[in-house]
């Protein structure tokens, strides 16, 4: 019997229809865990770098992980995975909600999906029976309405369901995926679903998942319950509202939003509105999100409320999660939150992400005002803020005349398309994928490299564990310190403590590029195990203090697989999947040269510490100069066969090390 | 007739603070699995989470008695604007719907309030107070119909589907094939 995982994948070739279970190698729990882990092994075994995002060969998975349908509170994640057509790189988002559980209910662990199917189709997985059902009445249906649509054409209100919008349809670059209240949004999971012509996916189990060792598993979880009450009934102080719980940001039930609405920026990434926040503006954003928010709402098996159900007047009801009901506002510069509300629900049913997408119009409306486009291209548009931003919204989602086939493609492609002014401005990305509009003084060692190294090229996906800045009073970094289990080691609170807002001991030369290196090797590292695991980061490694650690991790696995773990071993079974994963890229072309935050991210920049702290970090990591994992170093994780494809490529010579 | 003490359990439902979470049906499978906690599928809970999120409808529902036939006519409830699905309120393992049916035999799930702990699974992990337990003490007539226990009520179940004589041959047939 197996244990956490169902040992059966799903491979369904769209091309032809065949559809088929395949039992798993129980080894590649031990190499690889699971989730995202086992994910990269399979796209780089199958998927040869020459495979471009819309070629039939480029796989899709939706792969459950390890933890979920499992007691252990908040492991909902979904990882899907594919070449992403805007980065051009293996792209992982993840979503919460309820499908990887009952994914595994059904008995698989895993749907992978090749090639491309000639009519719309949705799959309809439902245990033991696996059909792709004809999905031509849904094209045109928004992301959200599918769903539901799809449960009364099933009859069954259990029935879980991912499905895709006219985004996806329309292979926007930055198409999600939704389902439920959350969605996989970033770097075009949907657009590769709807070039396979998936519509959505639905899944209804109703199976036993094993545990190896339940008492145990449950002692534990009885531990950690333990802690999650006393984090929620204990918010961290000397930090800000939002970074002083555990959860995902908790958006819907905060109302005070100067921090984001001052320190992010506003247009297409542009300016900080220092002073916004009055207390007009406090008192008639509040009174739009109480309004709005009809019930607080939380993914499979979580005590938090990161989400709501809304209900506006105006706009059919939908779910939001998260920073996406600033996103759209502070993007077209609309000082009124109900705005926001109102275009989200829209934005939710055509299928796109909230970060990228508001920053993609917002780059349209630049594009404009620099006489790149023209009057012509925007022909009908209306004049005031809003309406320009939904007019843009239908073009782009519908890659509707020149305007909306240029920027569905995302900031970096329509300016590489209209020329070198166009590129300029579009100024907020990494690896071609747009950041969070933050633009700050002073560079950041620990956010440097977080921002350009880590595959997920996605800021919020990395950081979490330590805290965002220093502490201003050696009395509040003491406090911090004192009940800090989660550190791998007692002796990193010495950084914490030395760590000041100014002087030699701040940044940008504090932490040090050696300190900086284990830092951010560790957040990385947890984010890497809740990605194989498929819990949610905002109960482990996005969150200060979590109730998941490093301390606690290789115990649940190993009451719930057998397998015996500890943490020596756990790490390495993550960097192996990690350094897969790099290699995957390197494959692909992706190196030092493309490691690289926005040149406005800060205004003080170093480029000689910068690259002393790239250097650093890539020796610690075991990466040559070029941010290519070493023959040693692969050879340490067992993935000589790696070192043997990156030698045969030319990436690496060999007995260079 | 003599009085005694019997205590009644009642689970209180706050269904306007459910975030829908779904892990009262987990660990209520967990709980009931042979071995404890040896497996999880929230498809043998006998607590479900009635749900149409867009519709604000989030509702726990408690497995009840097993019942050989449906009710003469349903009804449909709503409340608050919500309209809720037939029977929606309804405890009873029923031939008319799937709901508390063990997904695998087909038998009837009843919610046994965690007979034994000092209180219910579902309410000690539902960490949002939805769920509250509480006990009080009546005084009723002696002679009551002693409760089925669980495997009665699968047996009767079987009875109602298979017939008596059928059931009886095949425990007979089975208990030969034990022996042999
Ligand atoms: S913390 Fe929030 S985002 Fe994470 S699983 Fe819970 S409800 Fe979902
Ligand atoms: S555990 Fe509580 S909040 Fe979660 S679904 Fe059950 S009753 Fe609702
Ligand atoms: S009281 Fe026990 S048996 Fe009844 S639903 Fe709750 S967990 Fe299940």
């Amino acid at each position: 019997m197996r244990y956490g995982e169902t040992g059966y994948n799903l491979e369904i070739d769209l091309a032809t229809g065949n559809i088929e279970r395949v039992e798993t190698d129980p080894k590649l729990l031990e190499t690889h865990l699971g989730g995202l882990g086992t994910s990269v092994k399979i796209h780089w075994d199958r998927v040869p770098p020459e495979v471009k995002p819309f070629d039939p060969e480029n796989l899709l998975i939706f792969s459950s992980g390890l933890l979920n349908a499992t007691p252990a509170f908040s492991a909902n994640r979904t990882v899907i995975s594919f070449v992403s057509p805007q980065s051009e790189l293996l792209a992982y988002p993840m979503m919460g909600g309820f499908w990887s559980a009952e994914l595994k209910h059904a008995g698989y662990d895993k749907v992978i999906f090749s090639n491309k199917s000639p009519d719309w189709v949705y799959v309809w997985i439902h245990d033991d029976k696996v059909e792709l059902r004809d999905a031509t009445h849904l094209v045109g249906k928004g992301a959200l309405e599918t769903q539901d649509l799809i449960r009364e054409e099933l009859e069954d209100p259990r029935a879980q369901v991912a499905a895709i919008g006219p985004a996806g349809e329309n292979r926007v670059f930055v198409a999600s995926i939704e389902q439920s209240r959350s969605s996989s949004s970033r770097l075009g999971g949907g657009a590769v679903m709807g070039d396979k012509k998936i519509k959505a996916v639905a899944v209804r189990g109703t199976k036993d998942v094993h545990i190896h060792d339940g008492p145990a598993f449950m002692e534990l979880m009885q531990e950690i319950t333990e802690y999650i009450n006393y984090r929620n009934e204990n918010p961290i102080p000397d930090v800000m509202t939002i970074l002083s719980g555990i959860g995902s940001p908790q958006e819907m039930v905060h109302t005070d939003e100067k921090w984001h609405t001052e320190n992010f920026s506003w247009g297409n990434a542009r300016e900080r509105r220092k002073g916004f926040w009055t207390d007009e503006i406090d008192e008639s954003w509040s009174q739009s999100q109480t309004d709005a928010i009809q019930r607080l709402i939380s993914c499979y098996n979580c005590p938090q409320h990161c989400g709501a159900l809304i209900s506006h007047e105006n706009v059919p009801r939908y779910m939001m999660k998260c920073f996406s009901k600033l996103t759209y506002a502070m993007a077209a510069y609309v000082d009124n939150l109900d705005f926001g509300f109102q275009i989200a629900q829209k934005a939710s049913e055509y299928g796109v992400d909230a970060f990228s997408f508001p920053q993609i119009l917002a780059y349209g409306v630049e594009l404009k005002e620099a006489g790149i486009l023209t009057d012509e291209d925007f022909e009908g548009c209306p004049e005031d803020k809003e309406g320009r931003f939904y007019w843009l919204m239908d073009r782009v989602v519908h890659r509707e005349g020149k305007v909306g086939n240029l920027l569905a493609d995302g900031t970096y492609w329509a300016g590489k398309a209209l020329g070198p002014e166009a590129e300029s401005l579009a100024h907020n990305n990494i690896k071609k994928h747009e950041q969070l509009p933050i633009k700050l003084g002073m560079l950041d060692p620990l956010y440097f490299l977080m921002y350009a190294t880590n595959e997920k090229i996605s800021i919020t996906q990395i950081e979490g564990n330590w805290p965002q800045a220093a502490f201003p009073k050696m009395e509040q970094r003491e406090r911090f310190v004192e009940d800090w289990p989660q550190l791998p080691d007692e002796s990193w609170k010495e950084w914490l403590l030395e760590w000041e807002l100014r002087g030699e001991k701040a940044i940008p030369y504090y932490p040090t590029p050696q300190i900086a290196a284990q830092i951010v090797d560790w957040m990385e590292m947890l984010h890497n195990i809740d990605d194989a695991l498929c819990l949610c980061a905002g109960m482990a490694s996005f969150c200060l203090k979590p109730p998941y650690h490093i301390h606690n991790y290789p115990r649940l696995v190993t009451a719930l697989t057998g397998l015996e773990l500890d943490e020596k071993s756990l790490q390495k079974i993550v960097n192996r999947s990690r350094n897969l994963h790099r290699a995957f890229n390197n494959l692909r072309g992706m190196s030092r040269k493309d490691e690289n935050p926005p040149k406005d991210h800060w205004k003080r920049r170093f480029p000689e510490l910068e690259e002393e702290l790239l250097s650093t970090y890539y020796e610690f990591k075991g990466w040559n100069h070029d941010g290519i994992p070493t023959k040693e170093r692969l050879h340490e994780l067992d993935l000589d066969y790696v070192a043997d494809e990156l030698i045969k490529r030319g990436l690496l010579k060999d007995g260079e090390d | 007739m003599a009085k005694i003490k019997k205590t009644i359990k009642t689970i209180k439902v706050d269904a306007d603070r459910c975030n829908g979470c779904r892990g009262c049906e987990i660990i209520c499978s967990a709980y009931h699995a042979e071995p404890r906690y040896s497996s999880i599928n929230p498809a043998k809970s006998r607590i479900q989470i009635l749900t149409h999120r867009l519709k604000d409808i989030w509702l726990p529902v408690f497995a009840g008695e097993y019942t050989p036939s449906e009710c003469m006519g349903r009804e449909k409830y709503i409340i608050d604007g919500k309209e809720y699905d037939e029977c929606a309120f309804c405890r009873a393992t029923c031939p008319s719907r799937d709901l508390f049916k063990d997904p695998d035999s087909g038998l009837p799930l009843k919610c046994d309030m965690c007979e034994g702990e000092d209180e219910p699974q579902c309410v000690k992990w539902c960490l949002n107070d939805v769920l509250t337990y509480e006990e009080r003490e009546i005084e009723v007539d002696e002679e009551e119909e002693a409760p089925l226990e669980d495997m009665e009520v699968g047996l009767e179940s079987m009875a109602d589907k298979y017939g008596l004589d059928k059931l009886q041959d095949a425990v007979a047939r089975l208990s030969q094939q034990k022996k042999a």
